[in-house]
């Protein structure tokens, strides 16, 4: 979903900075409190930012005949909240525009914004209303990663549209083109960017119980030693 | 859900992700296969045709092969710590059910 290095307009460029940077000190601070509050935490933490590390590396084919990779954010969005992914994100595309040049340095607010920002709010809140409807909690986290993967890509195509508005059609007309581009090809990809955060947090939960209890995320099971 | 059940789940679960990630290619057999990101720079000058972007990447990368080289150590390197740390939470929580269980 990167918007390559160059391809905004200084202002817009400026903009995205302006509105992330609060988001990224934030989210330093909350990363603070948690390992301060709960050393034993780094582990999950590190673990998040793996994730997304992984997975933003893998380019994977789509049926529209093009190439994308998925943001991984939406993991660590459910376990630490939103703040915390705005920082590991960051990392991620900072460490992609520096050594991969994919992406940029003057387009990182803009990629940050998207990927490290809004993906995991949304994630955060899709995860958390899912739960409350229906309580499934692996339904809560496949929509979750899903939902927050293709809202990233919609947000490239909007910050696109709005730096390259269409002479003809404007804002609206530049949309349908940049979404076509980039929403449509992540469908595939937000899928399996779903099923495999579903697949880690089995991991997850079969082997790193009491931090999960932690983050209640899991409650306490009364004793049973029914998986046995 | 007990073990194997959990176990059969994860299976499908990867098995869901190739199918996904193989069927473009034979769905879509005379793609290109570009990236997006590629493609939406392209289109950036579809709609204004005058536009050049005004910077360039700190490091240009040599040529296709290193750039392949460094996305495969990013997957590398991730997927190691993350295997890592699995195992780690693994043991941890084998041990202490294996003592669980003795006490």
């Amino acid at each position: 979903m990167h918007i390559m290095e160059g391809y905004l307009p200084v202002g817009w460029a400026v903009f995205w900075w302006l509105v992330a940077l609060p988001f990224m000190l934030l989210g330093v601070r909350s990363l603070t409190r948690i390992t301060k509050a709960n050393p034993e935490l780094k582990l999950l933490l590190a673990l998040a930012g793996a994730f997304t590390f992984v997975l933003s590396a893998l380019k994977m084919p789509s049926v529209t005949g093009s190439c994308a990779h998925p943001t991984g954010t939406g993991l660590g969005a459910v376990l630490f909240g939103p703040l915390a992914m705005s920082v590991l994100g960051s990392l991620v595309l900072l460490f992609q525009a520096l050594l991969l040049a994919h992406g940029g340095l003057t387009t990182l607010g803009a990629n940050a914004f998207s990927m490290a920002i809004a993906g995991p709010i949304a994630a955060y809140w899709i995860y958390r209303l899912t739960m409350q409807l229906t309580g499934k909690q692996k339904i809560a986290i496949f929509l979750a990663a899903a939902l927050a993967d293709l809202l990233t890509y919609i947000i490239t195509s909007v910050q696109l549209a709005l730096a390259f508005p269409s002479p003809v059609g404007g804002f609206i007309a530049s949309f349908a083109k940049f979404a076509g581009i980039f929403a449509i090809t992540q469908i595939p990809l937000a899928i399996s960017e779903g099923l495999l955060t579903v697949l880690v947090w089995n991991w997850l939960q079969s082997y790193t119980p009491q931090e999960l209890e932690l983050l209640q995320l899991i409650k306490r099971e009364p004793q049973s030693h029914e998986s046995i | 859900m007990n073990q194997s059940k959990k176990g059969m789940s994860n299976w499908l679960l990867l098995g869901g992700v190739i199918i996904l990630s193989a069927l473009p290619l034979v769905v879509a057999r005379n793609a290109e296969f570009a990236g997006a990101d590629d493609r939406a720079a392209k289109a950036v000058t579809e709609v204004q045709p005058g536009y050049k972007p005004w910077f360039q990447p700190l490091m240009q990368l040599p040529s296709c092969e290193v750039q392949t080289f460094l996305f495969a150590s990013q997957a590398a390197l991730g997927a190691g710590v993350l295997g890592y740390l699995i195992g780690l939470s693994k043991g941890r929580t084998e041990r202490r059910n294996h003592h669980e269980d003795a006490d």
